[in-house]
């Protein structure tokens, strides 16, 4: 696997985490009732959809400039 | 003599050397870092309630580096590609990010992390001695409200000298918030975002402690399996770091200069490694830090 492939797997596990931390901020919110948990889990959630777009332009970027190992 | 398949593919492979080379390291690192976390979990399903800690990690310092790794991945591969399109000026600045990602990642962690726990302390009362540190426990609280046993006090240790010091008969110990207001609701969960040590004091006799220690791997399985799992993925990312400044600096850009895609491909077998240092940090971060 070259680094592209292992770049675009790693965003791919970058994002579950991202959307997991935005869960785990839910759940601490819902237990808990702490505000503070709210906006962390909304970071993440954008943090997460970021990457996806990100993963998304990467992949595009090196399919356009032909850099494929 | 030169070294053959540093560019162009062997025949029977299909691949440049290195490219086999880094992923049979790999995958000895799999199983490296596969026996650590099945140690850890296995360490963490067989303790008894109340004697795995839970929430002393600080969650928004851990989330910084974790983002800080992933930016990291994303400079290096953008490094690598910008050598690809012989774009070396941009290369340059991307390995310089990458570079710094690293050092910051590494600085958070030994002179933030890694002190904050050395200077914790924390003393297991015997089974039998409980209700005597009740007002500090609060396990009657705590079994109400069908939450594990509490069976440590933590916080700052006063009187340092105490842990070696046969002749002094007391651990004189500033409270963490969870000890001094044991009863309070909101202690009754973990705090990931960390809460400062209060001003209470308690004096905890030596003969009703099972065992006390700092923050240190001697202190319990959870620690022992932190600082080594986290140890350990440190040393790679030094270890990077120290391959991508040589990476950066004058030297390869002769190489560059006399053949460019052998310095990609060196780049690239590198972020091979960096993104499999930080596919492991992906893991670490969860396990340790929020579960």
């Amino acid at each position: 696997m070259s680094l592209k492939g292992f770049h675009i797997v790693f965003i791919i596990f970058s994002t579950l985490l991202a959307f997991g931390i935005g869960a785990w901020c839910v759940w601490v919110d819902l237990v808990e009732g702490a505000p503070i948990y709210l906006a962390g889990a909304i970071c993440s959630f954008v943090v997460a959809v970021a990457l996806v777009v990100y993963g998304v332009w990467f992949y595009r970027k090196m399919k356009r400039l032909r850099i494929i190992t | 003599m030169e070294i053959p398949y540093t560019v162009s593919t062997r025949p029977d492979t299909g691949l440049w050397n290195a490219k086999v080379g880094i992923w049979l390291f790999l995958a000895s690192e799999v199983m490296l870092f596969g026996g650590l976390f099945s140690a850890y979990i296995f360490l963490r399903l067989d303790a008894p309630p109340g004697m795995w800690p839970h929430g002393l990690l600080n969650v928004p310092v851990g989330t910084m580096n974790t983002a800080i790794l992933i930016l990291s991945s994303v400079t290096v591969v953008l490094a690598w590609a910008a050598l690809k399109m012989r774009r070396y000026r941009a290369y340059w600045w991307y390995m310089l990010a990458t570079i710094l990602c690293g050092v910051i990642f590494l600085t958070v962690k030994l002179v933030y992390e890694w002190p904050q726990k050395f200077d914790h302390f924390g003393a297991y009362i015997k089974p039998e001695a409980l209700g005597k540190y009740e007002q500090y426990l609060g396990n009657k609280h705590a079994a109400a409200k069908d939450l594990p046993p509490r069976l440590e006090i933590t916080g700052h240790l006063h009187n340092r000298a105490a842990l070696n010091d046969p002749k002094i008969k007391e651990y004189e110990v500033a409270l963490d918030p969870l000890n001094a207001d044991p009863t309070n609701p909101a202690m009754d969960r973990p705090h990931f975002f960390p809460l400062p040590v209060t001003d209470k004091i308690a004096k905890i006799e030596k003969e009703d402690v099972q065992r006390a220690t700092m923050f240190l791997p001697t202190h319990s399985a959870y620690f022992a399996s932190y600082f080594t799992i986290t140890g350990l993925h440190g040393m790679h990312v030094l270890g990077g770091v120290l391959v991508f400044i040589y990476m950066w600096l004058p030297v390869s850009k002769k190489l560059y200069q006399r053949n460019p895609e052998h310095l990609a491909n060196r780049v690239e077998v590198a972020g091979l490694f960096w993104h499999f240092v930080d596919l492991i940090w992906i893991f670490v971060f969860p396990l340790f830090y929020l579960l």
